[in-house]
């Protein structure tokens, strides 16, 4: 078996951090937590991502995008998704929630604690825990009078 | 015991299955992989017309996720038959009688009170199978329980939040809630109906207990929560031995809408 170079992995983790959302343009995948693990060995370069909901309809996309990432690398790419371990709001990192705000979405937080993502306001209602994707829900702020959307706390 | 000598030959034929362990195993998902499908393709016909805009998106996340995790568990399936079948040919490639979804989804999504009373029956004992899968021994089941049941706990808040509103919304609503639990409630224990094989899952420690124990501490639960909102408790299930069979005409008109596409070119990537 012949191991890759640490740099080479560095290349591979560095490119799928040039990968985003399709929805959310302003999150990596790697700050959404949806790398599981990443090997670059017997030839192949080797990516296990997590679904952050099973019927996620931006998934192939995200494979796909993936994929396209990591070509030119000099070796075959395999993307696939992993229930190994289930993908939580936990993974976020503090800069995808970051991106999140930025994209006006309010990072995942308890009912009680979700703050406008625009206003900082905390006075806000959850009109609906389902929202336009299977991972948001619907929120109403009071202090700057907007609708915004959730990452939903899983 | 639900008797499928009728449908064996058409709904699975588990040549790569082996006996004991991987044919009860196979017959557990596809079970649980149907109800899914069945429920999530019924419910998805609300998208558009829902009876509030909110609503209308509910239900359509509710239809969609059930669909995905139908696709999660027909995938599980195939991998353990292994006859060369795809998750979307196990979907979409039977006749209707050769599905094995519980005779509750038999029903049509009826009026908004029916889809909240249908919904509440399945998310319930979908809840109890999944809490009896949780620990399960076949490893790919128990990752994909553990991710299902951080989902189905929004389902279950929602549909219990709308039981409860109908329930104490008024003459109207709740006289069309009591009509569907009345139709629907001898039909509600077959999700949980004791599955051929069943023992063999308990021996090796795929399923934690008999469908039978798990069936009635569901009973239980479900019945102190109707009672509570001064509903009546769920009546004994009729017919258990054909639970998952002789499906209703209902079915077969939903069969012909969802395999439509599928029949209209056949072997075409959509």
């Amino acid at each position: 078996m012949v191991m890759a170079e640490p740099t080479e992995l560095a290349v591979v983790r560095d490119r799928l951090a040039t990968v985003h959302d399709p929805e959310i343009p302003t999150v990596s995948i790697v700050d959404l937590g949806l790398v599981h693990d990443v090997r670059v060995d017997h030839g192949r370069i080797e990516v296990e991502l997590l679904p952050t909901f099973v019927a996620c309809p931006a998934l192939e996309v995200i494979r796909s995008t993936t994929a396209e990432a990591l070509a030119g690398l000099g070796r075959p790419v395999d993307v696939s998704f992993t229930f190994a371990v289930p993908w939580t709001t936990e993974r976020l990192t503090p800069a995808g929630r970051i991106g999140l705000r930025r994209a006006g979405i309010a990072p995942p937080s308890e009912r009680s604690a979700v703050r406008c993502p625009f206003c900082d306001s905390a006075e806000v209602a959850m009109d609906s825990a389902f929202g336009p994707t299977l991972c948001r829900s619907l929120f109403y702020c009071r202090g700057c009078r907007q609708p915004f959307e959730a990452f939903k706390p899983i | 015991m639900t008797d499928f000598a009728g449908l064996e030959p058409i709904a699975m034929d588990f040549s790569g299955a082996g006996g004991g362990r991987e044919r009860a195993l196979a017959l557990l998902l596809l079970s649980m992989a149907d109800d899914e499908f069945v429920i999530g393709f019924s419910d998805s016909e609300w998208t558009g017309i829902g009876p509030i805009l909110e609503e209308d998106v509910a239900i359509s996340s509710l239809a969609q996720d059930e669909l995905g995790h139908a696709q999660a568990l027909y995938r599980l399936f195939v991998d353990v038959v292994a006859d060369g079948r795809d998750a979307d040919a196990v979907a979409y490639d039977r006749p209707p009688d050769g599905y094995i979804h519980a005779r509750l989804l038999d029903h049509p999504r009826g009026d908004w009170a029916w889809t909240i009373a249908r919904r509440w029956l399945y998310e319930t004992a979908d809840a109890a199978r999944l809490a009896a899968l949780a620990e399960t021994s076949y490893e790919p089941l128990r990752q994909l329980v553990d991710k299902l049941r951080r989902e189905e706990r929004y389902h279950e808040m929602h549909v219990d939040a709308w039981l409860e509103r109908l329930a104490g919304g008024g003459a109207e609503p709740r006289r069309r809630l009591e009509a569907a639990l009345t139709a629907m409630g001898p039909d509600a224990g077959t999700v949980l109906a004791p599955l051929p094989g069943e023992l063999a899952l308990v021996r090796h420690g795929i399923l934690a207990e008999p469908f039978a124990a798990i069936e009635a501490r569901w009973r239980a639960v479900t019945s102190t929560r109707l009672i509570g909102l001064g509903l009546a408790a769920l009546p004994p299930t009729t017919d258990p031995d054909h639970a998952r069979s002789g499906h209703s005409d209902a079915f077969r008109v939903l069969h012909a809408d969802f395999t439509m596409v599928r029949r209209s070119e056949v072997g075409a990537t959509w």
